[in-house]
């Protein structure tokens, strides 16, 4: 029976090109460099722990880069670390910091160029330009890394994960923050971001730019310079990601622009400046998600068709709706709005007058923003309250008709 | 001129009103703290509070009390004191009995229930309203002879301020919406107490973002030391002003 | 000692003073006379410095008191209404005249004592009758014995035994060469005191004379039925209307 097994490993190994060796590395000058060129495809590299001052390692075989207790490689602010141009490595357990900065290429922690089915797991990126730079790439793994970088508020920084013309990736559960964008798409399609937080990046906490059908689900975005921004995309699926203190000047917690045919569900809109800014947006739906306390809820431009805003809560925000027009070519249909204060004879939990979410004030610091100086102040009380009684200033087609009387268990 | 603040003073703590209008704003505070699960939350129903009722209970409190108490003075007058000490010091003392009223009432519940900058921010407005609104009650006082008119005036000036001249505000940006208007509002609000003072608090919260790129430029003035000295003048200006014309008729005033 | 000479003051179009000239001298008590609106009341407060007069000047001891303020320590004041600070007791109220007063060392505490305030002086201003009111007034007009009294009404809302003991104070003031000068419209009150009648029309002074020497031209010894008289004699048509406050 050990004869077999034997024989069946040899057969293996003869198919493969010989046996996947283990080779131990220890820090030295260009022992990375070194590894890499004895090794053959589908060898697993150990780094030990130590420190690594190394950098443009380019692995061009199927490797598997295994960091033991940690290793830090070190690009001196002046280089970048890995360039994977193989398909199927696998980098794991790596402290990988101090990116230099390029001017003509992007620096990045690990570079994946036309590659495929690379993954990316369970390492730290500190301080680097970019984090995981994925170009050309289809069916990567980045799962469980921590990307963080100290150059806050930097514009020009890099993004923590940033993607470019991908397909098919899987990014999990990983912390990005203080990067330019935490996870940046453009051209990247079918591909699936779940479990990560990506909080105090200066920009946005996801960028999506030309990517379509992909989706995102139950991820945190906290405390983005401007929160999280969805443009010139179709078929994007949110669901489930909490958007929390996206809180400044043009902060928004999600916005959307040139959006079609996407679905926003069970999210968490809690304490931003703009829960969601939609401008140019073609079926949307909004559905059992929940706004609270944020500046504006909903900001709908006229410019936004087909959507849906169904079944979600609206609770403590300064404004509920706005919009720049006396149009709307979206439904909003069986909301809770905390402010609703009509009835509800029948007892069917549906209230019998409809709600109009546009406060008056909100109209009128739409069209002249200025008149926001007045925020807080007695007359523009009165006036809420005025038009409440006598609606004449709000657009009267942004309704719900069927406001809900309780909360939506969502 | 101590003399007669003490003594106006020892009157005004313990008259009904005072301590009324202490004992509701603490309520207030109070009831306001207890509801409201976040602070900043909690201190914009304060700014409004102490918006609305500070200004009208000040000044018609004042101008009341200083009409009730023409014959006293009166009397004093009959003393041997200058007019002006006689009525600055009448001014001191209800100013101060009323910020006392506002600090009792609102300032203590605040400072032990949430104590930021933002709290101390609203504090002093609330205070510099206190003693605006008495000194336009003097004004008030020495401008009118008769009781019933000069109330009628300290209502209107309490309307004029609180709601009145924000009135005319928006009806300027509206008319100027094609206009850059903010740095003429920057200009404007200066003329309203009550809004120098909203604004001043309201970029001390975290809804200040809320006043988009005009707050951004109120606060790039108005958060920065310079912009804080300038509000602190306004203000004063705005006690001390009305100080010296009222002075300045009650010379003159035939009582 | 008071030089009033040709003051005028206009309130609007109205005349309350017409060219007033007088000259009051110590040991004179002057009853100062009129109907309603004759500007009586206007000239005491004219003297005090409460009301600024358009024309003419008046003179204190030989200075001019226009803009002044410290002449008033000679002048003890008892206005017609006495209203305080509702929070404040008698005790509180003398006190803080005192402390006002500062430069007044010695105290004149007979009415004082004479009224018996020192048993209530723990009652708030809030809940005094008028003529306890009136009382406090009286006292602190003589509190800092000065110089010169001007009492406004003083014995109206008093009960008669106060009445009587403000007059009794009233005479041995002028006794001791200081000069007074009363309103009032009780003219049977003045009878004793009067040494001076000033009478007031319509802002014009009609008579400056001696109590004697107008006994001697109308042949009438009370002061209501001399008043009477002189009215008859240069107004026929006119009645008397004297002041009434209530």
């Amino acid at each position: 029976m050990k004869q077999v097994l034997l024989l069946h490993a040899l057969l293996l190994y003869a198919a493969t090109g010989g046996f996947a060796a283990i080779i131990k590395v220890h820090a030295a000058a260009n022992s990375i460099h070194q590894a890499i060129e004895q090794a053959h495809s589908g060898d697993t590299l150990l780094l030990q722990q130590g420190f690594y001052r190394e950098h443009d390692i380019l692995v061009s075989k199927k490797l598997t880069i295994t960091g033991q207790g940690l290793p830090v490689i070190d690009g001196e602010n002046k280089y970048q670390v890995f360039i994977i141009a193989a398909d199927s490595v696998l980098i794991q357990g790596l402290q990988i910091q101090h990116i230099g900065k390029g001017s003509v290429i992007d620096m990045a922690g690990i570079k994946i160029i036309n590659a495929k089915c690379v993954t990316i797991r369970n390492n730290r990126f500190i301080n680097n330009t970019y984090g995981v730079y994925l170009q050309n790439s289809n069916r990567c793994y980045i799962v469980n890394n921590t990307i963080h970088s100290d150059t806050k508020g930097e514009i020009n920084g890099g993004n923590g994960i940033h993607a470019w013309k991908c397909e098919g990736l899987g990014i999990k559960g990983n912390s990005i923050s203080g990067h330019r964008d935490g996870i940046y798409f453009e051209f990247v399609t079918h591909s699936y971001i779940a479990d990560n937080t990506s909080f105090e990046n200066a920009r946005y906490g996801l960028h999506f730019m030309f990517s379509h059908n992909d989706r995102y689900a139950q991820n945190t975005f906290m405390d983005n310079g401007a929160g999280v921004a969805v443009m010139y995309s179709r078929g994007v699926v949110m669901y489930d990601n909490a958007f929390n203190h996206n809180w400044g000047d043009a902060s928004y917690g999600l916005l959307l622009k040139e959006i079609t045919d996407s679905k926003i569900e069970h999210n968490r809109f809690i304490k931003n400046t703009v829960g969601i800014h939609m401008e140019s947006t073609t079926r949307v739906d909004v559905r059992h998600n929940l706004f609270s306390e944020n500046g504006w809820g909903v900001r709908v431009q006229a410019s936004c068709s087909g959507s849906n805003f169904v079944e979600n809560n609206f609770i403590g925000n300064s404004f509920d709706v706005t919009t720049n027009g006396t149009m709307m070519l979206n439904v909003f249909n069986h909301n809770y709005w905390d402010k609703y204060d009509g009835y509800d004879l029948d007892k069917n939990n549906v209230g019998d007058v409809s709600y109009y979410p546009v406060s008056v004030y909100s109209v009128i610091t739409e069209k002249i923003p200025p008149a926001m100086i007045l925020y807080h102040s007695l007359l523009t009380n009165i006036m809420e309250q005025v038009e409440k009684v006598m609606p004449s200033i709000i657009p009267d087609m942004l309704k719900d008709d069927q406001p809900m009387m309780k909360k939506l268990k969502l | 001129m101590r003399t007669i603040i003490k003594y106006v003073l020892f009157d005004l703590l313990r008259n009904k009103t005072i301590i009324v209008y202490a004992l509701i704003l603490a309520a207030i505070t109070i009831s306001v703290s207890g509801m409201g699960d976040n602070a900043s939350k909690g201190l914009l129903s304060l700014l409004n509070i102490t918006l609305l009722f500070v200004p009208i209970i000040s000044i018609l409190f004042s101008t009341i009390y200083f009409f009730n108490s023409v014959e006293f003075t009166e009397l004093l007058l009959a003393q041997p004191i200058r007019r002006k000490t006689m009525l600055l010091a009448q001014y001191a003392g209800i100013a101060i009995a009323l910020s006392i009223a506002y600090l009792a009432g609102v300032g203590i519940p605040v400072c032990i229930l949430y104590y930021t900058a933002a709290t101390i921010t609203l504090l002093v407005s609330g205070l510099f309203l206190t003693l605006i609104f008495s000194a336009l009650a003097l004004l008030i006082f020495v401008l009118f002879k008769d009781k019933t008119k000069g109330i009628g005036a300290a209502i209107i000036t309490a309307l004029f301020f609180t709601l009145l001249f924000d009135g005319l505000l928006l009806s300027f940006i509206y008319s100027f919406s094609d206009y850059p208007v903010d740095k003429p509002l920057l200009g404007l609000i200066s003329l309203n107490p009550v809004d120098l003072a909203r604004v001043l608090v309201l970029l001390q919260l975290d809804v200040a973002v809320m006043m988009g790129y005009s707050g951004a430029l109120f606060k790039k003035f108005m958060g920065s030391a310079t912009g804080s000295i300038y509000t602190v003048i306004c203000m004063l200006c705005w006690t001390v002003i009305p100080l010296i014309i009222a002075a300045r008729v009650f010379k003159k005033k035939d009582i | 000692m008071i030089e009033i000479t040709q003051l005028t003051k206009t309130f609007r179009k109205f005349k309350a003073l017409d060219d007033i000239s007088l000259h009051f001298e110590r040991g004179q008590t002057i009853s100062l006379l009129g109907p309603n609106g004759s500007g009586k009341t206007t000239l005491i407060k004219s003297i005090l410095g409460l009301v600024i007069p358009g024309k003419g000047t008046i003179k204190i001891n030989g200075a001019v008191i226009k803009d002044q303020w410290d002449y008033r320590s000679q002048i003890g004041y008892m206005p017609q209404i006495g209203r305080y600070p509702e929070n404040m007791t008698i005790g509180q109220v003398i006190k803080m005249l005192k402390e006002i007063r500062k430069d007044c060392k010695r105290y004149d505490e007979e009415l004082i004592e004479g009224f018996n305030i020192p048993a209530v002086q723990h009652k708030t201003m809030r809940s005094l009758s008028g003529g306890t009111r009136q009382k406090v007034s009286a006292c602190l007009a003589f509190l800092f014995s000065p110089e010169i009294f001007i009492l406004d009404e003083p014995t109206a809302g008093l009960d008669p035994v106060a009445s009587e003991l403000l007059k009794d104070k009233i005479i041995k003031e002028r006794a001791n060469g200081k000069l007074i000068l009363i309103t009032s419209h009780v003219l049977s009150d003045l009878d004793d005191i009067t040494s001076h009648i000033v009478y007031l029309q319509e802002g014009k002074l009609l008579l400056y004379k001696t109590v004697e020497e107008l006994k001697k031209v109308t042949g009438q010894e009370k002061l209501n039925k001399i008043i009477a008289a002189i009215m008859q004699k240069n107004h026929p048509k006119e009645c008397l209307h004297y002041e009434n406050n209530y």
